[in-house]
Formats: structure tokens, C-alpha cells, sequence
């Protein structure tokens, strides 16, 4: 079991936590002016990387989304933050 | 220069003092400078297009190359479950093309792929489940593929030991039926296409990862290899979980997540469970193997990953599913646990198609579940590398159904099921 860290409640255990998405994507806007090409890129395409990865994430206990940076490959949880405008 | 197997073959060399069998595939250590198509990764997928691109296109010079060794990947790390019980047209005129191939393989390739079609229960365990297993039991009749809904007595003929007492947590109520459904032996595919490829002269090159894509005015150039260039103008990569970052190299995102995916072996024990079995309630599938070990496995770990090892929590919650079908199987030992990196798509429906340059084309995404199909993968990453166009059958599971929303949603439609 591994353990993850919530920048609200601290470690826990990997089950109470899911993913949300790769960090960094920001929806097009104007939504009525964004091309499919761009509605792909923002819905769909992913990095996937192999080794260092910045992603959301929620603690689904409290319910809080937030940052956390891990090795994709080692598993290591290198750091995790809250969101912007949502410090603890 | 290859060995023709039979039992005649079998018996000469069986008494003969000093046998004269020969490796399966040639051991090609350095790529040649040119090819007319080069296949990255030599998994079931790959394998396969080198195989078709020879034999149905009459291409010769054609390279595999595979960073680790054949079967590596996530073809040697399945549980072998073979079947064509989808929702969707697209998705059964796909796996049943795997599947009709693989019927006829172990013939054409003259190597014994131990496809055991000892058929599939998919179980259910409320009403509500048996009427979608009845939506999909029609949806497969009106597809043409063998679909049969089956009554809890039924499915309890068929599997004696499932757990029927009164304190179950799942009472099975039947589901849905495909008799052409069961496994084949991993290896035997991967190794069977290998050795059938390279005496039609392709060259297969292990150990020898690629590195770069060369794209010269828009068109695909060459690969970068870990054993030297290649010119080539047509590239086919079937990499599973490292085809993003093959992807990347030219700048494609593609719509995929890696996650391991377990699989684990039990000791061997007597013949008990002759039919592949999915139980809806638990989510833990399971066969055994022609040796007598259980094979058996679940859901994607929920930790996006390249690494190949699972996970504790998803361990225990297939584990505790087995049990829960088979309470007698508690008394089994667990011999192996193992994962793979499966390449994951939002609609769990593959990617095959051209993508970014000219002359570059992708089969991935088959997530969970791409055993199955590799016949079909092969053959249909074989006509786009061959024509430069889509098979009617690719059509559908290419890249741009992710830019005009038609997507072939087979997690919606069938469930998971390996
Ligand atoms: C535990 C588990 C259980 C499964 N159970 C089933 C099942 O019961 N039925 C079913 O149908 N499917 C199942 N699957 C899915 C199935 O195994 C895969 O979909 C299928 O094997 C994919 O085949 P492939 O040839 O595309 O990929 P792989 O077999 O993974 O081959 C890809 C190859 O590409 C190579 N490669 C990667 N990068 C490079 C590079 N840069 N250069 C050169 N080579 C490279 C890799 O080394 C690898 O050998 C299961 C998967 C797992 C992990
Ligand atoms: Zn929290």
C-alpha cells in the first residue's frame, strides 16, 4: 500500500485518493470559437510521461483537489501542493 | 531453411543421437541500412504486421525491431483470454476477424498456438445485470457472432464449484454465453508469428530499441536505433504503453493513459474449471491453464504507471473476488503475481491509423484487452503500411474520432472484460 500526501489532511493510504488529470491544461476559451483540433488536445491528449509527472489529483476524504508530483516509473511521490487560491 | 513441424518430424528427431531442430526465427543482430518498412515493437501486434506485410502484401524487406525480446511486453504478460463478445459493429467486426484468424492459425503459421476454445461466461448476479447481459447477447446475434444467453442452472453445470450456498454475496443468475471464447498460449502466438515472419525473410532485431523518427518534408525518413540508423519510408509502431512517448518524438499527443494491469497464477491442481469465467459482481475473471494453475486477474490498477509491478490494494480486491466465486480455491497457493503497462484509451476502443507524417502509422490502445486481437491488429497495421489506406475494418479506430466525437465507446457498451 502505497501512501499519499494531502496537502489539507497529510498521508494516506493510496485508496482514498484518485486521479483527476495531467497538470497544466487549461480549457479553450472562447468555447464557441475553439476548433475540434484544440477541443481534442484539451479533452483528450495526453503526455503520459515516463518518470517525473505533474498531476491533479483528489483526496476523495475531504474532497480537496490537488497537485502532487510523482515519478511515473519508481512510483516516489516527489512533493504535493494545493492548488492555486486553495492553500490550506 | 525453416523446420517444417509434425509428429513424423517430432518422432526422427526423437530417436536421432544428435536432433537437427533449428531456432525459430532468425537472430538478426544489426539492422541493414534500408528497409521498405520498419515495425517497432515486437509484441503479438507487431509480430503479426511483419508477418502480413510478407504474406499478404509480399513485402520482404521488412525489419522488426524489439528493445527487450519477443513477447516481453505486454503480450507474454496476459491471462490469454480470447473472444469477440463486444457491443459495438466496429468492435466485432475487429476482434471477430482476430478471432476467425486465430481459428485458422496454429495451421497456417505450422506452429501449435493451443487456442482451447472452451467458451466464456460472462456472470450475472442481479436482474438488472442479466437484462444488459441480454441487451449484449442480442447485440452480438444481430452482429452475427455466436452470442447465447445462459440460465443460472446452466451456468452452474458448467462451474460445479462456484459458490451457490446461501451466505454468498453474489448469487449468479447466469449471463452471456460465447462458445468460439478461450485462450490461446501467449508465447506460442508471439513466437509462432515470429518464426512464420522471418522464413518469409523478415529480419527481426532484438535488443534494439528505437530512439528518434526522422521525418524529412513532412514524410517519414528513417528511425533512430539503438543499433544504428534505418532508411525507411514506412513506420509501424505497435508499442503498447511506450507508443506516447514513441508518439511525442513527432510531436502527437495521444489520448492515452498507462496503468498496470495484474495478473496472477495459482499452483496447479487438477482440472476444475473447464470455461473462462467474468463475474460482473466481483470483477475477477479466471481460467485454467492446460498445466492446472488458475489464472486469474481484475481491474486496472487506479495509479496511472509505466511501471511494470501492481499494487497491494487492487491485489487484495481481485484475490478477495476469486474467493468470493470460489471459496474452495482459498486453500490454493499463489505461486506468481506480475503486471503489464497497459495503454488505456478514454472509449477502450484501439487507435490504428496513420498519424503525424506521412508514412507513420500506429495500432495501440488496446488497454486491457488487446490479446485478442492481435491476428486482427497485425492484419489491418499490415494494409496501412502496405496501401497507405485504411482496411474497411481499421476505419472506424482511427485517431480523429477523438476530433469529431465518434467514438466507439466499449466500456459504456460491453464492460471490461479481458
Ligand atoms: C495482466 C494482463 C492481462 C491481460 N489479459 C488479457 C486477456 O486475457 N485477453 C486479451 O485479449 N488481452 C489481455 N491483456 C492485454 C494484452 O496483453 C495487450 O493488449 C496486448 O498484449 C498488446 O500487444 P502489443 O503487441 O500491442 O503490445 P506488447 O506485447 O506490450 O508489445 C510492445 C512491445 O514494444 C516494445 N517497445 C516499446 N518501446 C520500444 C521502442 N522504443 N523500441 C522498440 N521496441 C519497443 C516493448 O518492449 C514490447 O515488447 C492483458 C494485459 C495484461 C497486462
Ligand atoms: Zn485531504
Amino acid at each position: 500500500m502505497q501512501r499519499f500526501l494531502c496537502p489539507f489532511c497529510g498521508e494516506r493510504d493510496e485508496t482514498e485518493f484518485h486521479f483527476g488529470a495531467e497538470a497544466g491544461r487549461h480549457r479553450p476559451e472562447p468555447a464557441d470559437r475553439v476548433d475540434a483540433d484544440a477541443w481534442y488536445r484539451y479533452l483528450h491528449a495526453q503526455a503520459a510521461p515516463r518518470g517525473p509527472a505533474r498531476e491533479v489529483w483528489v483526496h476523495l476524504s475531504c474532497g480537496e483537489f490537488f497537485l502532487m508530483e510523482r515519478d511515473t516509473v519508481t512510483r516516489e511521490v516527489l512533493g504535493s501542493s494545493a492548488l492555486p487560491g486553495r492553500e490550506p | 531453411m525453416t523446420d517444417r513441424y509434425s509428429a513424423w518430424r517430432l518422432l526422427r528427431e526423437g530417436v536421432r543421437s544428435a536432433p537437427t531442430w533449428q531456432p525459430a526465427w532468425r537472430k538478426q543482430t544489426a539492422p541493414d541500412s534500408h528497409y521498405d518498412a520498419v515495425v517497432v515493437g515486437g509484441g503479438g501486434h507487431g509480430l503479426a504486421t511483419a508477418y502480413y506485410l510478407a504474406k499478404n502484401h509480399g513485402m520482404r524487406r521488412v525489419a522488426l525491431v524489439e528493445k527487450g525480446w519477443l513477447g516481453g511486453g505486454n503480450t507474454g504478460r496476459n491471462t490469454t483470454a480470447v473472444r469477440s463478445n463486444y457491443f459495438f459493429p466496429e468492435s466485432v467486426a475487429l476482434y471477430d476477424l482476430a478471432l476467425r484468424l486465430y481459428e485458422g492459425l496454429s495451421d497456417e503459421l505450422n506452429y501449435n498456438v493451443m487456442l482451447s476454445q472452451r467458451g466464456m461466461l460472462i456472470a450475472a448476479h442481479t436482474p438488472m445485470q442479466m437484462e444488459i447481459c441480454t441487451r449484449i447477447a442480442n447485440a452480438m446475434r444481430l452482429n452475427g457472432v455466436d452470442g447465447d444467453l445462459m440460465t443460472r442452472g446452466q451456468a452452474l453445470k458448467r462451474l460445479p464449484l462456484l459458490n451457490r450456498t446461501a451466505d454468498a454475496r453474489y448469487h449468479c443468475q447466469g449471463g452471456i454465453w460465447q462458445g468460439r471464447a478461450g485462450v490461446a498460449r501467449h508465447d506460442a502466438v508471439a513466437w509462432g508469428y515470429a518464426r512464420a515472419a522471418s522464413a518469409l525473410g523478415v529480419d527481426i532485431i532484438e535488443n534494439c530499441t528505437v530512439t528518434g523518427l526522422d521525418v524529412t518534408d513532412g514524410a517519414v525518413s528513417g528511425v533512430q536505433t539503438t543499433r544504428g540508423a534505418i532508411r525507411t519510408e514506412r513506420v509501424g509502431i505497435a508499442a503498447a504503453g511506450a507508443t506516447p512517448g514513441l508518439a511525442a518524438l513527432v510531436d502527437v499527443a495521444l489520448p492515452i493513459h498507462t496503468y498496470a494491469l495484474q495478473a496472477f497464477v495459482s499452483e496447479p491442481v487438477k482440472p476444475c474449471l473447464d470455461t473462462v469465467l467474468l463475474y460482473l459482481g466481483t470483477g475477477t475473471y479466471v481460467s485454467q491453464s492446460d498445466k492446472g494453475e488458475l489464472v486469474f486477474g481484475g481491474g486496472l490498477d487506479r495509479v496511472p504507471t509505466h511501471g511494470q509491478r501492481g499494487n497491494l490494494p487492487v491485489q487484495q480486491v481481485v484475490v478477495s473476488g476469486l474467493l468470493e466465486m470460489f471459496p474452495t480455491f482459498a486453500q490454493l497457493k499463489l505461486l506468481r503475481q506480475w503486471a503489464g503497462v497497459v495503454d488505456v484509451v478514454p472509449d477502450s476502443s484501439p487507435i490504428i491509423g496513420p498519424v503525424g507524417p506521412r508514412g507513420l502509422f500506429i495500432n495501440c490502445g488496446w488497454g486491457t484487452g488487446g490479446f485478442k486481437a492481435i491476428p486482427a491488429g497485425g492484419w489491418l497495421l499490415a494494409h496501412l503500411l502496405a496501401t497507405g489506406e485504411h482496411h474497411a475494418i481499421s476505419r472506424p479506430f482511427d485517431l480523429d474520432r477523438f476530433t469529431t466525437g465518434r467514438l466507439i465507446d466499449e466500456a459504456a457498451g460491453s464492460g471490461i472484460a479481458h
